[in-house]
């Protein structure tokens, strides 16, 4: 069964990227624009990781990221932020409150897609 | 005993030597003889008595007026000079002992005299060290104080409570700006000798540094501390405290008897620190989404090379859409921030004249080179690193000289816009771009000097720019400088500055304790407000209002003229026609104005912790005393009349009008009837009044309120 990616961004020309890229490598792929959203997707859903924006409209990344992990039942989601903050405060923050992984734009999608199946198990 | 007395019992004396011992034996002979004997003797002596009584007189005469003679010289003489001694050790320094008399006494009085020249040499001696150490103290006083309002940082200097005893132009400039409310009316009233330094600085924030001075002191470091403080205008300030140190070095632990507070508003520069911060992070921050996009998508179109058409052309299109979009916050960035963005290098705002004319010296005195001013703006400012660029303008000037044997030099400058155009001219041949180039390029030498940089570096410095270019039909040509223009911080008028040093120190403040007004203190002690009103008419309770208030201060007896109110008020109602003549303020000067209920608290403030003195001081406090509802503002200082204080020192002169005192006290004013002026006039007055007071026995301001209750004039109410 093909893992579920959940890509959260509120910038459509990001979005499109990614969601050609990881559907290209057989994952099953749901978009959300907002953290509402977002929250509602993972429920409906239920992917394995998340790519998380910080910057959006209604909740924050940060936000999402919180209440996702306030849920002991996905306590195996898996959850990349995604982000145009890059000082090191902002890094550490994400890190604390529970993403796996902080990944700063402008990235490698090669690398980005390296780690997101390094953290999915498939090699 | 008198010396007439004795002089006479001397005579006395005198005669019984003479005759005594003659009749003593004559008696005692006469006793032991027979009659016959004595008849003998009668007979004997009988013929002879007028001969001896002649002789015994005539020796008598000679012996009183020998006595007489001494007495004279040696009794009355030595009186004489005792008393011109007394003279000379009292009244008259200069006075000295007459030589007469005979040569013992002589002697003496030169003796005298000797030591009386050896007195005044060395008082005279003293006289001149007291009078150049005092000169010395003086001269280092305003030595302080010279540099002190040169400093182009604000120096405020306090003692332990807080007051000012000192502080420099630019502290007055600096907290006049900031200075809430409308600041003409609170004119600078924060700042002023003897003043609370706690009603610009939070009380807290320098008690608390003082704290980690002593601390400091305590663990032989060296005393310094720094804080950042609002004002209530919202201002940020940085402010360094240095302690004053009591004592001589080494003598035991240093007291802190004050310190000084070195002020600078950092608000501006914390602003344009935030933009800079806004626009580096618009650059980063913003560009990071954009690029990522980007970025993704081309790695897209490069990974998957047999994409739809359809697919590839939406990739490219987000490639072509954000690269447009961070090309527009570029701009905008750019647009925005140029001003922040500039170089940091630290300009000052000079004359563009004075750095021409220090060109021109250099380049006639060295380089022999004539030059000449043609269209100089005298009153252009720009922002400049004013050594550098005068070094610039002398290194293209040798250069001109060097390679092209130019003759003479032109200035000239202009400005457009923000920037200001410095010209220097030439006539004759063309220089070619290379060299230019070149010289552009090099590192500067002038003069057998070399700089570390370059005329580009220079340019750069100010975020300016330089070329070449040439007037053919003149057959000129000139490189242009290009330099930021300054708008040079408004010089705040300061009308009384040519009467003498102004009075921005007071050491002596240095012993003041501070105490809320304590009516038992002396009166030369306190910090008092002289003020005056001018007012539409006489009669406040019929609706009469004030049109001007003016004010001046007294600290340790002297009548600071800088530290002033003076403000006039509209006070909304029309003036009466008949009134203007006198205090030659017109409709138009107070239409504008703000009203009293702006400018009371101004003036409110400006006299906060002072005793208030005014001539007919029951009038003007009538006046304020009647907005005391409207504005909520109370006047609850002891309040001193000069008027009532000159009845009480002069009781039976007839007026005590301000003319009349000014005349009779002998004081000159130029101007009277502005209510400033009267002001003036009035502390004029009121030190004058101080030693006739004391005089009378009235030395605190408890005695000085219940004499003038007393007096007559005290009866008249408003």
């Amino acid at each position: 069964m093909s893992k579920r990616i959940l890509i959260v961004d509120d910038e459509p020309n990001i979005v499109i990227s990614l969601e050609f890229l990881m559907k290209k490598e057989g994952f099953e792929v749901a978009v959300a624009t907002d953290g509402e959203e977002a929250l509602a997707q993972v429920a409906g859903f239920n992917p394995d990781l998340v790519l998380l924006d910080v910057m959006m409209p209604k909740k924050s990344g940060f936000e999402v990221c919180e209440a996702l992990r306030a849920d002991p039942s996905r306590a195996g989601l898996q959850i990349v932020m995604l982000t145009a903050k890059g000082r090191d405060t902002e890094v550490a923050k994400g890190l604390a409150i529970g993403a796996d992984a902080y990944v700063t734009k402008p990235f490698s999608t090669k690398e980005l897609l390296a780690r997101v199946k390094e953290m999915l198990g498939i090699a | 005993m008198k010396a007439k007395v004795r002089f006479l019992l001397a005579i006395v004396v005198l005669g019984l030597l003479m005759t005594g011992p003659f009749v003593v034996t004559s008696i005692l002979v006469w006793a032991g003889m027979e009659e016959s004997e004595r008849n003998m003797l009668l007979e004997l002596l009988m013929s002879r008595l007028p001969i001896g009584t002649m002789m015994t007189i005539f020796g008598f005469g000679i012996g009183v007026a020998v006595l007489h003679k001494l007495f004279k010289q040696y009794v009355e003489g030595l009186l004489g000079m005792a008393e011109q001694l007394r003279l000379m050790l009292g009244a008259n320094r200069n006075f000295r002992v007459k030589l007469n008399g005979p040569p013992e006494v002589q002697q003496l009085a030169q003796a005298a005299n000797d030591l009386a020249a050896q007195r005044d040499m060395l008082m005279d001696d003293v006289d001149a060290r007291i009078a150049q150490a005092n000169a010395s103290v003086e001269e280092e006083k305003n030595r302080l104080a010279a540099l002190m309002s040169e400093l182009a940082q604000a120096v405020v200097v306090c003692n332990l409570d807080g007051r000012i005893l000192l502080y420099n132009n630019r502290a007055r400039l600096q907290f006049k700006a900031l200075s809430q409310g409308p600041t003409t009316v609170a004119g600078g009233a924060l700042i002023g000798l003897g003043r609370s330094i706690f009603s610009i600085l939070e009380k807290n924030q320098v008690e608390h540094s003082q704290e980690i001075i002593r601390q400091r002191l305590a663990n032989g470091k060296s005393a310094m501390a720094n804080f950042v403080t609002t004002t209530r205008g919202g201002q940020l300030l940085r402010v360094q405290m240095v302690p004053v140190l009591s004592g001589t070095p080494g003598e035991g632990e240093p007291q802190m008897t004050g310190y000084v507070l070195t002020v600078d508003n950092i608000t501006r520069t914390l602003e344009e620190e935030a933009r800079r911060d806004h626009a580096l992070h618009a650059l980063t921050e913003g560009s990071r989404a954009a690029l990522g996009s980007i970025r993704a998508a081309v790695a897209n179109l490069i990974d998957y090379p047999e994409m739809d058409p359809e697919l590839r052309e939406r990739f490219v299109k987000v490639v072509d859409d954000e690269a447009s979009r961070m090309s527009q916050r570029l701009d905008e960035t750019m647009h925005e921030f140029s001003d922040s963005m500039k170089t940091r290098w630290p300009l000052e705002d000079v004359l563009a004249m004075d750095v021409i004319s220090a060109a021109q010296r250099r380049i006639e005195d060295k380089l022999k080179l004539p030059t000449k001013i043609e269209d100089v703006d005298g009153t252009l400012w720009i922002k400049a690193d004013s050594f550098s660029l005068v070094f610039a303008l002398v290194f293209v000037a040798e250069r001109l000289q060097d390679h092209y044997q130019i003759r003479d030099l032109r200035f000239r400058t202009s400005s457009e816009g923000k920037l200001a155009y410095l010209d220097i001219i030439w006539v004759g041949q063309a220089i070619s771009s290379e060299t230019f180039y070149t010289w552009e390029m090099e590192t500067m030498h002038a003069l057998g000097e070399t700089s570390s940089l370059s005329l580009r570096d220079v340019v750069d410095r100010h975020g300016g720019e330089i070329w070449y270019q040439r007037e053919k039909a003149a057959h000129r040509a000139f490189f242009r400088f290009v330099l930021p223009l300054a708008t040079p911080e408004a010089e705040v008028a300061d009308e009384r500055r040519s009467t003498g040093r102004p009075e921005y120190y007071d050491f002596d403040l240095f012993k003041f304790e501070d105490k809320s007004i304590d009516l038992d203190r002396k009166l030369s002690e306190l910090t008092y407000t002289v003020f005056d009103t001018e007012t539409t008419g006489l009669e406040p309770s019929n609706g009469d209002e004030i049109i001007q208030i003016g004010a001046a201060r007294i600290v340790n007896n002297r009548l600071l003229k800088q530290e002033i109110f003076n403000q006039i008020v509209d006070p909304e109602r029309p003036l009466k026609p008949e009134s203007i003549p006198i205090h030659g303020i017109t409709e138009d000067m107070v239409r504008g104005q703000p009203n009293i209920d702006i400018v009371l608290p101004g003036f409110h403030a400006f006299c906060e912790e002072t005793v208030l003195i005014a001539h007919n001081a029951a009038f003007d406090m009538r006046f304020l005393q009647l907005k005391e509802e409207r504005t909520g503002l109370r006047f609850t200082q002891p309040v001193l009349d000069t008027l009532l204080l000159s009845a009480v020192v002069h009781p039976n002169q007839e007026s005590h009008r301000l003319d009349a005192v000014l005349e009779r006290l002998g004081i000159d004013i130029d101007t009277r009837h502005n209510a400033l002026d009267d002001a003036v006039a009035t502390g004029e007055v009121f030190l004058k009044l101080l030693p006739l007071l004391e005089e009378k026995g009235i030395v605190t301001v408890r005695q000085a309120l219940e004499a003038s209750e007393k007096t007559y004039f005290a009866r008249i109410k408003y």
